[in-house]
């Protein structure tokens, strides 16, 4: 049972194997093998994180912290003190997302069998899928922000990547994927600049990264409930080498290598269990079970504030009032968290699309359907949350953040539902509905309703990706039959790629006014369809109900019971975001599935493969059964068959803050009753066939007191145009000065030319005339002709007489007598 | 018996003779005969000194002297007969030039 944890290396690994295959043989494997390899490793994934969970189940959710093997350490810098390992972290929070990531992301991949079925760079699409698998689980098994870090750069990349996927579309729409990739891209550079102050703060102010340190307990108060009331509960992991120390120093008395905590009621019932994560691959025997005298702790009071994880350390440093000391200024704990988190806010604006970097997620609908599915629905854009939720002390602890991540949230809900209304493109009132209802999530997080705000995430993971996959299935069957209909029924089974069909028209597949009467074209995709509208929509009993309701409930209790203006604020905003979100998603299905065909391409278009249809049913059963996750207590005998609050209290063991919310009845039943009722007036406006009025146009847009609302909404509140003025604009502004004046005229014709040619020149001839000419070739020559003047000069004493040379001879030897004489004469 | 002195100076005079008939003479013969008198001179300072000393190096190297001094007289002539068949003269001053 103690290396179960272990298991947790693989979850990572899988989908590594299976992009490294397809990235390097995957065009020699074909397009059959390529995608079940990817769906493979999905799947493997899939199951490791099944395991992991019974994991938890059966340790009493004890959290695990894993060194995975050939990682030990990872930025070692003794010298300052900086260790941050590579560990993962196994617990209900990173185990709940690994569920979502590797199960809806195992449906998508088999959806993408059937949805990129002919296209050219099939094997390639799977090898992001894997790709991003490996990130996304990187992120949420992370056990300090630096992972977390990794992944999150990883997964925005992989979603760059996908996003211009079809980068080589004909007619310019290749060239407008990639400038949405681009833009995904950059907004999402801003975001990550607050994640990476926020690390850097984090770091300065606790000196580690780890969320918890192998050994701490993360949730102290649900510990202690569990251990009063006699249940099975244990936290804990064999200490890592550095933890031991103080583990044993705490309890010299056993000696033993290996001491485990675990956390027992006090009568040492049977129940106890303890999560080992044996440090260096040693397996640490479960001596701790049986051992009585091991002792056995209820919190973390025996661990020093240093050797406590990030949050510990927060908890302790803001009872004692501690100051944080920033080199010439210091400031008090409160504050710094209040930055810190703030700076969190802005990455998670940006990966989560809130206001104000929402504006890549609708324009990353470029991206192929599965992609919008997988990455900017389900699963990355929910890392914000995810990464909120994780450092849910940090947000409970700073008010004023709260209430500013609830004003986003619910502004962005509201504001984003907006615009869904006023939208042609099937995907992109999807995309508008995603950053609404990632609003919603945020804005629960900002209200303190953290299990609320997991539980909404993981069952709008189901139902929009449901959606999604829907949207796409749609959009495969308008493509095919607007093939068909082009080839006068030959193409019905001509599989050509995705791009051929762009390249014949400029019809557009996605858009709704296209569309119609499909629900008999395509009926399980209708069925399937229908029950994520009503999941999202919040129509009980799907399971849009019971995560919006909780979200709502809580929101309204946290202004009732804290004196929470947000709360208040959020209730009436979210309230009406989600009579919007119903309005805008019943105006979808009828213009796509009810009235009459509009093209003969959608009067041609026929229900997809098994393969993409398998995938929209299981998602459909998860978005009608997910809600029952969470049923609330006391609601029509439902936790009688359910069970009560399952997911918040699968959470609160790791989530400190999570809390379960409270059933509201009135509540429940104001929004439903207002989700029914928003249902009931967009059939109005948009059924018995005027979904698409003459003009092609929206019903709304042709009344005189509604159209200005719809235009505007149809404009997209000009938050495009709005950053393009503000921004955009400016910054091309000083492009081009920088890029003409200061650069060409200036760098160029005037340094270039002016002062450095110039100088050279001038260098060059002083150098060559003065210097060169004069100096080194006058030396070199004078050195010849004085050999030859003072060689002709000496050539005049060989005269060739032998007289001449006789008498210098004769001199010559007098001279040397002489020399030799004149010692003697001196004496 | 003749003091070492006399020859000494017979010896120099005779040295100085030589010398002077190398210098001034121009015909190739007599220039050949005014070296064998240096030669001689300094033989006979050799003998004196060898007498003196009662030593038998100096007589010694006289007969060494007097066997190069016969060589190089018989290679000398011979050279002086090959110049005079080519310029028909044996005058060394015209003699002054590599060529012919």
């Amino acid at each position: 049972m103690e290396s179960y944890p272990q298991l947790v290396t693989l979850i990572v690994f899988i989908p590594l194997i299976g992009m490294t295959i397809n990235l390097f043989f995957g065009s020699r494997l074909g397009e059959r093998w390529s995608g079940i390899l990817g769906s493979g490793a999905a799947l493997l994934s899939f199951s490791v994180a099944i395991l992991l969970y019974v994991y938890l189940r059966n340790s009493g959710y004890a959290a695990a912290v894993v060194n995975p093997p050939f990682f030990d350490g990872w930025i070692r810098i003794g010298s300052a003190g900086v260790e941050i390992p590579w560990q993962m972290r196994v617990d209900t929070l990173s185990v709940t997302m690994m569920l979502v990531v590797t199960g809806v992301g195992s449906l998508i991949h088999i959806y993408s069998m059937g949805y990129m079925h002919g296209d050219a760079r099939f094997s390639r699409f799977f090898t992001y899928l894997n790709l991003f698998l490996v990130f996304m689980l990187i992120l949420v098994t992370g056990n300090n922000f630096l992972m977390m870090f990794v992944g999150w750069e990883g997964v925005g990349l992989c979603s760059f990547l996908l996003i211009g996927f079809w980068f080589d579309k004909a007619n310019g729409v290749g060239w407008r994927n990639s400038l949405a990739a681009r833009k995904a891209m950059v907004a999402n550079r801003v975001g990550d600049f607050g994640l990476l102050m926020a690390i850097f703060l984090i770091f300065w102010t606790f000196g580690t990264l780890d969320y918890y340190r192998p050994g701490e307990i993360a949730s102290v108060h649900w510990v202690e409930a569990q251990a009063a009331g006699g249940e099975h509960g244990a936290e804990g992991a064999a200490p890592a080498e550095g933890e031991a120390h103080t583990a044993e120093a705490v309890a010299p008395a056993e000696g033993e290598a290996h001491t485990t905590e675990a956390v027992a009621p006090a009568e040492g019932e049977a129940h106890t269990t303890e999560a080992v994560a044996p440090a260096e691959g040693e397996a640490a025997a479960a001596e701790g079970h049986s051992a009585p005298a091991e002792p056995v702790y209820l919190n973390n009071d025996h661990i020093l504030t240093e050797q406590l994880g990030v949050f510990g350390q927060a908890e302790r440093m803001l009872e004692e009032k501690r100051e944080v000391d920033f080199g010439p200024f210091s400031l008090p704990i409160e504050t710094v968290i209040v930055l810190i988190t703030l700076f969190m806010l802005l990455g998670a604006a940006g990966k989560s699309a809130q206001i104000p970097l929402f504006v890549w997620l609708p324009d990353a609908m470029a991206g192929p359907t599965p992609v919008s599915a997988l990455i900017h629905a389900a699963t990355m854009v929910t890392a914000g949350v995810y990464m909120m939720v994780r450092s849910n002390v940090f947000y409970y602890e700073a008010p004023f953040t709260s209430l500013v991540v609830t004003l986003i949230g619910a502004s962005t809900a509201l504001m984003a539902g907006y615009i869904a209304i006023g939208q042609w493109d099937i995907k992109r009132v999807l995309a508008y509905s995603t950053i609404s209802q990632l609003g919603f999530m945020v804005a629960a997080v900002g209200v303190g309703a953290y299990g609320a705000a997991m539980f909404h995430l993981v069952t709008h993971a189901f139902f929009k990706a449901l959606l999604f996959l829907g949207s796409g299935s749609v959009i495969h069957g308008m493509e095919h039959g607007h093939h068909s209909v082009s080839h006068h029924g030959h193409g019905h089974d001509d599989h050509g790629g995705h791009d051929e069909h762009h390249e014949e028209a400029p019809f557009d597949p996605q858009d709704m006014r296209n569309m119609g009467g499909l629900r008999k074209k395509m009926p399980i995709t209708f069925i399937t369809y229908l029950i994520g509208t009503l999941a999202l929509a919040g129509i009980f009993p799907f399971a849009g109900f019971w995560s919006k309701d909780e979200i709502l409930a809580d929101s309204w209790l946290a202004g009732l019971t804290n004196n929470n203006v947000g709360g208040y604020i959020a209730f009436g905003m979210l309230l009406v975001a989600a009579a919007f979100t119903a309005f805008y998603m019943w105006r979808q299905m009828e213009m796509v599935f009810f009235n009459g065909p509009r093209t003969e391409a959608a009067d041609h278009a026929h229900e997809s493969p098994l393969t993409m249809t398998i995938p929209l049913m299981a998602l459909g059963a998860l978005s009608l059964l997910g809600g029952f996750f969470n049923t609330p207590a006391n609601v029509l005998g439902l936790d009688r068959i359910f069970g009560a609050h399952i997911f918040t209290s699968f959470l609160q063991p790791t989530v400190l803050h999570a809390h379960a919310g409270e059933f509201q009845p009135v509540i429940a039943i104001g929004a439903l009753s207002l989700a029914i009722a928003a249902i009931f007036l967009a059939r109005s406006i948009y059924g018995k066939g005027k979904s698409v009025t003459e003009h092609n146009s929206d019903p709304l847009a042709e009344r005189a007191e509604t159209g200005m609302i719809w235009r505007v909404a149809n404009a997209r509140l000009y938050w495009d145009e709005t950053y393009f003025r503000l921004f955009e604009n400016p910054f091309n502004k000083i492009s081009v000065f920088l890029a003409d004046t200061l650069d060409w005229r200036f760098w160029h014709d005037y340094v270039h030319n002016n002062v450095i040619a110039k100088g050279f020149n001038a260098i060059g001839g002083l150098l060559s005339k003065p210097v060169d000419l004069g100096l080194i070739d006058g030396t070199v020559n004078g050195v010849g002709a004085l050999a030859r003047w003072t060689s002709g000069k000496m050539r005049r004493s060989q005269t060739g007489y032998v007289r001449t040379y006789a008498v210098t001879l004769m001199l010559g030897v007098v001279l040397v007598i002489v020399i030799l004489l004149l010692p003697m004469l001196q004496r | 018996m003749v003091q070492t002195e006399a020859f000494v100076m017979l010896s120099a005079v005779l040295f100085i003779l030589g010398a002077m008939g190398v210098l001034l003479r121009r015909n190739a013969i007599l220039l050949f005969m005014s070296v064998e008198l240096m030669l001689n001179a300094a033989n006979l300072a050799l003998v004196a000194f060898a007498k003196q000393w009662n030593q038998a190096e100096g007589h010694l190297f006289v007969f060494f002297v007097m066997a190069v001094a016969a060589a190089e007289v018989a290679i000398g002539l011979a050279l002086i007969v090959a110049i005079f068949r080519t310029k028909q003269s044996i005058n060394i001053d015209e003699m002054h030039k590599m060529e012919g």
